[in-house]
């Protein structure tokens, strides 16, 4: 995504590994969270 | 209070073309460890039979967290907005790793004093400069989508209990093999405290992570195809500027700090009870058809709604605005709690629904609220104004818990209480929602008196001073 900046200051590229590996070190333990919660909420239909 | 040359908001102001899809993790970073503030239940037991203390004795332990949270919050805002997000998710994790390991300490030696001062005020520092600072950030880089800004970040908070849960039960086990985290197993405190000094560590890697990968828009800075004029056509929404110091003197404040109070300390009421109130809703004859099973799958899809609502509601409101979602939460909040208390009782499947709805509603506030500070002061210190706000939070933590547990002390013995008992604390809560609707609506667009000049605003001058020496 590009964004506007009207400075002149020397301008830097954002590796999109680096925000795919920041988002998956925030995203691996959320998905663990979620299941481990959706396996104990689906007792309350029965599972 | 200066601060390390390294940790300075100069530092880390972004230069032309970095990606702003990098601070949302950042964000989480901080958002899903603190979280874990609302996972204590887990070992509340633990440490129960370890100290040889009473319930209470132990729950005041995250009762002074988050008291803690809010007076940090409201007395280190105008600080973190000073000093950036660096500064502040460093200082949070120092504050925050420091409680555990200082809790770790006391159960460790046995001295419950310790825990109340680590965990608890040492933590819940931790707790409240972790909590405005992250979100303020997001606010500043998606001036588009506030909304959904504060929404991925806060619902991290929801987030971070979903993850210390299970994560503590086998961390208990690893440490203490007898326990196995069924109901009445209990892991010993030497368990408890390596669970402590473990978190500690994984905290502590995770927070510096989020720290030193955040950055600042510069002050110019702005997403492309963004037209802030567009922004300014809605109701409510300023692009002016509004102090801390000055916000709090505005009734726009008060009356959002009132609908934020009312709105958490509803949405208390059923967290604090959840999982006996499913039973008792539905015990006839002494026995309640609800097995502790499906009980604790209750609190589980509450959390999963808690957080949900977090960020779907939050970023609802970026298309039909703060007010108005804030009505829904409040007037069709006070309706679903008036169907709850007379026909929740008639199928499982109404009463999950309607709990599941104010739940939802529940974190949506919380979600909601910093975009709606935003909206009304600007952004030029709103980590501030939502650091004073929090106090709200701590106000209804002990405001909640006290309704409904003093109203159910005089209607019975737990565990032989049933639907018609829990009656009066709903209709409590149903008028504690309605007192904060009407203070929603009364919320007028700031006065003109309060803005800050332009010229002299504090943070576009000196990052003006700044822009020179980012890297």
């Amino acid at each position: 995504m590009s964004h506007s900046f009207s400075d002149d200051r020397p301008s830097t590229h954002t590796p999109v590994g680096l925000i795919a590996v920041a988002w998956a070190l925030v995203g691996v333990p959320l998905v663990y969270g979620l299941y481990n919660t959706i396996k104990a909420a689906s007792a309350l239909f029965g599972g | 209070m200066a601060v390390p040359s390294f940790l300075a908001r100069e530092r880390i102001v972004a230069r032309p073309g970095f990606n702003r899809w990098l601070i949302p993790p950042a964000a989480l970073a901080v958002h899903l460890c603190i979280g874990q503030a609302y996972a204590t239940s887990v070992y509340k037991s633990a440490l129960v039979s370890h100290f040889d203390a009473s319930l209470t004795a132990i729950g005041i332990i995250f009762s002074i967290a988050i008291v803690m949270l809010g007076v940090s919050a409201a007395l280190f805002g105008t600080w973190v907005d000073r000093n950036g997000p660096r500064a502040a998710m460093f200082t949070s994790a120092v504050f925050w790793v420091a409680g555990f390991v200082v809790g770790g300490l006391g159960i460790e030696t046995g001295q419950l004093w310790l825990l109340y001062f680590g965990y608890g005020v040492l933590g819940g520092i931790g707790l409240g400069i972790g909590y405005i600072s992250p979100v303020s950030t997001l606010i500043k880089w998606f001036p588009d989508r506030p909304g959904l800004a504060t929404g991925m970040a806060i619902m991290g908070f929801g987030g971070g209990a979903l993850i210390a849960s299970p994560l503590s039960r086998q961390l208990m086990n690893f440490y203490d093999p007898a326990y196995d985290g069924t109901a009445g197993t209990v892991p010993n405190g030497d368990a408890v405290a390596a669970l402590f000094f473990t978190l500690a560590a994984i905290y502590l890697v995770f927070m510096m992570f989020g720290a030193f990968i955040v950055r600042v828009p510069a002050d110019d800075w702005r997403p492309a195809g963004f037209d802030p004029s567009s922004v300014k056509q809605k109701a409510l929404v300023t692009t002016e500027s509004v102090s801390a110091a000055n916000a709090i003197k505005t009734p726009q404040f008060w009356l959002v700090w009132t609908a934020l109070f009312c709105n958490v300390t509803a949405g208390i009421g059923i967290l604090e009870q959840a999982a006996p109130m499913i039973q008792d809703f539905f015990r006839t004859n002494g026995t309640s058809t609800v097995a502790a099973a499906t009980a604790a799958g209750f609190v589980g899809l509450l959390s999963l709604f808690n957080m949900g609502g977090r960020f779907a509601w939050s970023t609802t409101s970026d298309y039909i605005g703060r007010k108005p979602i804030y009505m829904v939460y409040l007037g069709v909040g006070a309706v679903l709690y008036v169907l709850l208390a007379t026909v929740g009782s008639s199928a499982t499947w109404l009463f999950v629904l309607l709990a599941a709805l104010i739940i939802s509603f529940y974190g949506g506030g919380f979600a909601t609220v910093p975009a709606y500070l935003r909206d009304l002061f600007g952004t030029y210190q709103v980590g501030a104004i939502h650091g004073r706000l929090l106090t709200a939070w701590s106000a209804a933590g002990v405001a909640g818990p006290l309704i409904i547990n003093g109203v159910l002390d005089t209607q019975g013995t737990p565990g032989e209480l049933v639907a018609a008992n829990y009656r009066p604390a709903l209709f409590i809560m149903v008028g504690l929602l309605v007192i904060g609707f009407v203070a929603n609506l009364m919320v007028r667009p700031v006065s003109s008196r309060w803005h800050e000049p332009k010229a002299t605003t504090p943070a576009t001058a000196r990052a003006d001073d700044e822009r020179s020496a980012v890297r």
